[in-house]
């Protein structure tokens, strides 16, 4: 085991240096001019000239990308092309914020979606779990943005419950950091309940066929003391991937969250960055990324040789 | 005895309410009287002088002040100047500043600093260009004085100082204005009302502007951006909000205070709504335009583009991009209808679509059926509707149209290019431009003719060159209209650039506020804030 | 009938391998004639149809704009009301349920297959394993606009780029979890049975593995069909997605939210059948999973 996370730790450096030239020759080879967009509209090309000598932007593009490489093993993550500002600068403000929800998200989800996919596993076929597995297509079939208007409709505009927008850091004020954060979380989960709702339920169920279960009926043991120690045990390898995956997913990619209720994190960031070309932030958001995604993912991994004996490395 | 005692007793209960008062007053905690904004872009970047987005300029009116400005009826008054004169031969200017003018960091404002600061955005703006090469010396005489000399007689230094747009000539302590253009500044310190507080700013989130204490204001009564900038508020917040519709849901909850720009579509939720107020700011609207590259066929055959101009229907854009005809105007006017040199000439080409006279023109220039490529912004849904609804016009007439669609940087990137549009190319872009921008032939860029050095698209009309280098020269004002008109009917005979109507801006404010000043630039003096 | 679901096979139990070709047919006749599944063959056929004949079914040219009308409500002229540019709703979600089934479909197919291959690779053989999983966990970094983005830059916005731009962020997905269902039955006591048979891999992959991802990659590929048309949505919401002359529901839904709260219907409409796409899409999936699973016959 100590061998299989040694190897595993190693085998990040590759992935995110492949990552890295990837997403830097794309964004170097695809039209658009950081140059351009900071010198306005009405520019003449001497002065975008100037200004892309002094972001560097003329160089080689393999010059570039030592130069990029270089700063990097120094800690210097670069800064933006856009707002002169430090990138590490951005992603700090922005970083708060899109924990924040992550976490409220899918510690809502799987408080959620667990127990939802376990009922409707235990009361297969009946009406509550028809109504739980159509209900979980809804969620998933309905875009968030749509989630989040009627939410802000309905609970903020007419019953007054919580703010339309924004996000307050926790430093100041607790009950508001909250409260702004409940419609969002609502809106955001529906996808990752209905996602995880389903896969709880079809784990446990294959599992309940199984003739250990029998067994465990036979002796006497109540259906909860079944569902609980018995079958979601057994079926907790797909059920926490989906989860992992879940996670990833979140931290990244909430940018139509984070626009219907203003929240600056980082999907906003990224989505921004993206727009304006503005390449230092781009590439050092995706660094950030992979590293989170092959974190989690090592997570899962070794969490499978926990959950099931069977799989080993 | 029991009137001693009385009078004790008054005493001590005077005293009791004296303290009360003060004592309250004393220990209640002093509040900032905060406004929130949601502007129409997010800021991300802090240079007015090199970059000409209009929320830049927006900021920096905020932090920046300037040596004139234009009043409430467009007539230029001094703002940072005690008094200004041109000498009889109308070559030499000089220029005095008020008394008390301090930067942010508490050193005075010097000669030094605004000749510094007029190098800078001369080297930028178009007519500080022009104004630049007339000029044959500037300096300082002491420190509140200072003198431009030019090699013939113009008022066009007064003229472009006090320009209210693109990129206004605010005044920046000389060791900021000396940043070469080519850089953006690295400090945020000016002389205006508000200061910038660096701590609390994060590009494209928030910025904070809080009062600056030290500013002393115009005597005058606000007017336009002239008259006194009285800062009637602790502290301004700029909020970026990209959605919409959530906004407007934000300023109806009395989460935020004020809405720049209230989208046209939603304007019946908010002007139902008994608290709050929609303020119709004509002089902040636009006018939306198109423009052909003269140098790749099918453009670069002037019938060709008059079947274009003529295709096009100035009333069904305007419906489908602002919807309410409250809120807009057809109008031929290149410079803009309302403004100093409106007119009519060639509204017959320009304003109703005419598609069977279009097609006639076309086979008449022997329309070979080259394919018209649009450069669509996809991420930017105001030029959207404008452009699908050329394109279908354009079809109508006959022209083969190919409208594609891409993200703004991508067309700011193809419309450099002067390649044919298969080769990356483009034939057709769109545009707005606000109306301060476009008020005269020498402040809108658009009109330039020059060729190469011609905003993108390089219309070469000699003739409408002749007529801009005579306005700069000139300050009879039956000259101006007179070559004002002639440059209006130049620009739309040869198409080089075509006016699709104008629009107001509307802005939405909470019952909470009061004050909000009339002018081209949302400005923030003079506002009010009942509550916190 | 139980629309029983499985993902994985359970611990302890003998997988059994496929069943013989006949008896998935006459499995196939009898999960499908219950009545969920009929309605759900009824709604995806007036959908096929709709589609197919969608050019004589809609009343007027889906592009054609009339600005002068816009947001106008159901009327005998458009049945489903104007939307901002005048063009009549009904046929712009008419013909967008083409380009919308279509960059489904398309996803689904895309993904699942590559990530059924990549997935097979992993779990069978460790050399490969290491390798493509990092190699995965790279793509899953790039976020899905940035890619969608950059790739309508090079090629401009259609729907081909859109369907490549959606489907390469689902691969990873897939190929993790047919990954993790080969690596749990890889060990299986019949799986070494046929090791020492001498079965060759392919044959060994095909006929002894393959069936047990069948369960598991029909859930994903509801998912991933739904997930697809809604990642169309958000695309046009940020100016990446289908060119907006051309309708599908996803820019129709993304042009038509500004209007929500005054003209719900250029939501409501097309959400409205795109859920109801989903949930047939889904009960016919758990029909042909109880229909493939090797272990359908020991449940009657």
């Amino acid at each position: 085991m100590p061998g299989f996370l040694l190897k595993r730790l190693f085998s990040v450096i590759p992935v995110l240096v492949v990552v890295a030239i990837i997403v830097f020759a794309m964004l170097r080879l695809t039209p658009g001019d950081p140059a351009a967009i900071i010198a306005g509209d009405g520019a003449t090309s001497a002065q975008i000239d100037e200004i892309r000598k002094n972001m560097g932007l003329d160089k080689s593009i393999p010059d570039q990308f030592s130069i990029w490489v270089g700063r990097l093993a120094q800690g210097d993550l670069g800064t933006s092309l856009i707002s002169d500002a430090p990138v590490s600068s951005l992603i700090a403000d922005r970083i708060g914020p899109s924990i924040a929800l992550s976490l409220s998200t899918i510690v809502f989800t799987v408080l959620v979606a667990i127990p939802l996919g376990i009922v409707a596993a235990w009361r297969q076929g009946k009406l509550v779990d028809r109504a739980i597995m159509a209900g979980s297509v809804v969620g998933f079939s309905v875009p968030v943005f749509i989630i989040g208007y009627v939410l802000i409709l309905i609970f903020s505009m007419q019953l007054g419950w919580f703010p339309v927008q924004g996000y307050q850091p926790m430093s100041e004020g607790v009950w508001q950091f909250a409260q702004r954060l409940v419609l969002p979380t609502l809106a955001l989960s529906t996808v990752y309940v209905a996602l995880i709702a389903r896969i709880v339920r079809s784990s446990v169920i294959e599992v309940m066929q199984e003739d250990f279960i029998r067994t465990a009926r036979a002796k006497g043991l109540r259906e909860s003391g079944v569902l609980l120690r018995h079958a979601l045990g057994n079926a907790a390898v797909p059920i926490v991937t989906i989860i992992g995956v879940s996670i990833a997913m979140l931290i990244g990619g909430v940018v139509v969250t984070e626009s219907v209720f203003n929240i600056p994190g980082l999907g906003r960031l990224v989505v921004d960055a993206v727009l304006t070309r503005d390449y230092p932030v781009i590439q050092a958001m995706i660094l950030l990324f992979s590293l989170v995604y092959v974190g989690i993912n090592l997570v899962i991994d070794l969490s499978y040789t926990v959950l099931d004996p069977r799989i080993r490395y | 005895m029991a009137q001693k005692q009385s009078m004790a007793l008054q005493a001590v209960r005077l005293a009791l309410t004296a303290s009360a008062v003060f004592g309250t007053a004393a220990l209640a905690p002093v509040q900032a009287q905060t406004v929130t904004a949601v502007m129409h872009a997010a800021l991300r970047s802090l240079d007015p002088v090199i970059t000409t987005g209009y929320i830049v300029r927006n900021h920096g009116y905020m932090v920046y002040d300037t040596l004139f400005s234009l009043d409430g009826d467009n007539k230029i008054q001094p703002q940072m100047l005690e008094s200004w004169k041109a000498s009889d031969d109308g070559k030499t200017y000089t220029f005095i500043l008020r008394e008390g003018l301090k930067w942010h960091d508490g050193k005075p404002v010097t000669s030094a600093d605004c000749i510094a600061s007029i190098k800078r955005w001369a080297s930028q703006d178009k007519m500080g260009q022009m104004m630049a090469s007339m000029m044959s010396g500037m300096e300082a005489v002491d420190d509140r004085t200072f003198v431009m000399r030019f090699s013939e007689a113009t008022d066009l230094a007064v003229r472009a100082l006090a320009k209210p747009s693109a990129i206004p000539a605010f005044m920046m302590p000389e060791r900021v204005a000396n940043t070469p253009p080519s850089q953006a500044i690295k400090e945020t310190i000016g002389s205006g009302p508000f200061r910038f507080v660096t701590e609390e700013y994060k590009p494209g989130v928030q910025v904070v502007y809080v009062k600056n204490t030290d500013y002393v204001p115009r005597k005058e009564p606000a007017s336009g951006l002239a008259g006194g900038k009285v800062v009637k508020v602790d502290k301004v917040k700029w909020v970026t909000m990209p959605d919409q519709m959530t906004a407007v849901n934000a300023l109806i909850n009395k989460e935020i205070d004020f809405l720049e720009k209230a989208p046209f579509d939603l304007l019946p939720m908010l002007e139902g709504n008994k608290d709050i107020n929609v303020h119709v700011l004509t002089s902040q609207g636009g006018q939306s335009e198109i423009r052909f590259n003269f140098e790749q066929p099918p453009f670069d055959n002037k019938l060709i583009r008059q079947a274009a101009v003529l295709a096009v229907d100035q009333k069904e854009v305007l419906q489908a991009q602002i919807g309410n005809p409250k809120y807009f105007q057809t109008c031929a006017a290149v410079f803009g209808c309302g403004g100093p040199y409106e007119s009519n000439i060639g509204a017959e080409k320009l304003v109703k679509g005419d598609p069977v006279k279009a097609a006639a023109l076309l086979k008449e220039a022997k329309y070979d059926g080259t394919p018209v490529v649009i450069l669509m912004p996809s991420d930017n849904p105001g030029s959207a509707p404008i452009l699908q609804v050329v394109a279908q016009s354009l079809r109508k007439a006959g022209f083969k149209v190919d409208l594609q669609s891409m993200d703004w940087q991508t067309v700011l990137n193809r419309r450099a290019s002067h390649e044919p549009a298969a080769k990356g190319g483009w034939n057709i872009f769109g545009t707005y431009t606000v109306i301060p921008d476009i008020r005269d032939p020498l402040a809108f860029m658009g009109v330039a003719a020059n060729g190469k050095d011609a905003w993108f698209g390089w219309p070469d009309v000699p003739e409408i060159e002749k007529r801009r280098a005579q306005f700069a020269r000139t300050n009879d004002p039956a000259v101006l209209k007179r070559l004002a008109d002639e440059i209006q009917e130049l620009v739309i005979d040869e198409g080089v650039i075509v006016p699709l109507g104008q629009f107001s801006n509307l802005s939405a404010t909470g019952k909470q506020i009061t004050g909000v000043v009339v002018a081209p630039v949302p400005v923030f003096w003079d506002l009010q804030k009942t509550g916190k | 009938m139980s629309a029983t679901t499985s993902s994985l096979p359970a611990p302890g139990a003998p997988a059994v391998e496929a069943a013989a070709s006949s008896s998935i047919l006459g499995q196939l006749k009898t999960t499908m004639s219950a009545w969920p599944a009929m309605l759900a063959i009824a709604l995806l056929s007036l959908l096929l149809v709709g589609t197919i004949f969608a050019p004589w079914l809609g009343t007027v040219d889906p592009t054609l704009m009339d600005p002068a009308i816009r947001l106008k409500p159901m009327s005998a002229e458009h049945w489903l009301g104007t939307d901002a540019y005048g063009r009549d709703v009904y046929s712009r979600t008419l013909f967008g349920a083409r380009v919308s089934l279509a960059v489904g479909l398309g996803a689904v197919v895309a993904s699942l297959l590559v990530g059924l291959v990549l997935g097979i690779l992993a779990g069978y053989f460790k050399a490969a394993d290491t390798v493509i999983m990092r190699f995965l966990d790279g793509v899953m970094a790039i976020p899905g606009i940035l890619l969608a983005i950059a790739l309508v830059s090079l090629s401009g916005a259609s729907l081909f780029t859109v369907l490549v731009a959606i489907s390469i962020p689902e691969i990873p997905r897939v190929a993790r979890m047919v990954r993790s269902v080969i690596l749990s039955v890889r060990n299986e006591p019949y799986v070494e049975a046929a090791v020492s048979l001498g079965t060759r891999v392919p044959v060994l992959v095909l006929r002894h593995m393959l069936p047990n991802t069948y369960a598991p990659l029909i859930v994903q590929g509801t998912y991933i069909f739904a997930a697809a048309i809604l990642t169309e949505s958000v695309l046009s919401f940020l100016g990446a997605g289908i060119p907006p002359e051309t309708p599908s529901w996803g820019n129709v839904m993304a042009e038509g939210r500004v209007y929500f709260q005054m003209l719900p219907g250029l939501i409501l409409y097309p959400g409205l059948l795109l859920s109801l796409t989903v949930l047939s899409v889904n009960i016919l999936g758990d029909a042909l999973r109880d229909a493939l699973d090797p272990r359908f016959s020991r449940r009657f």
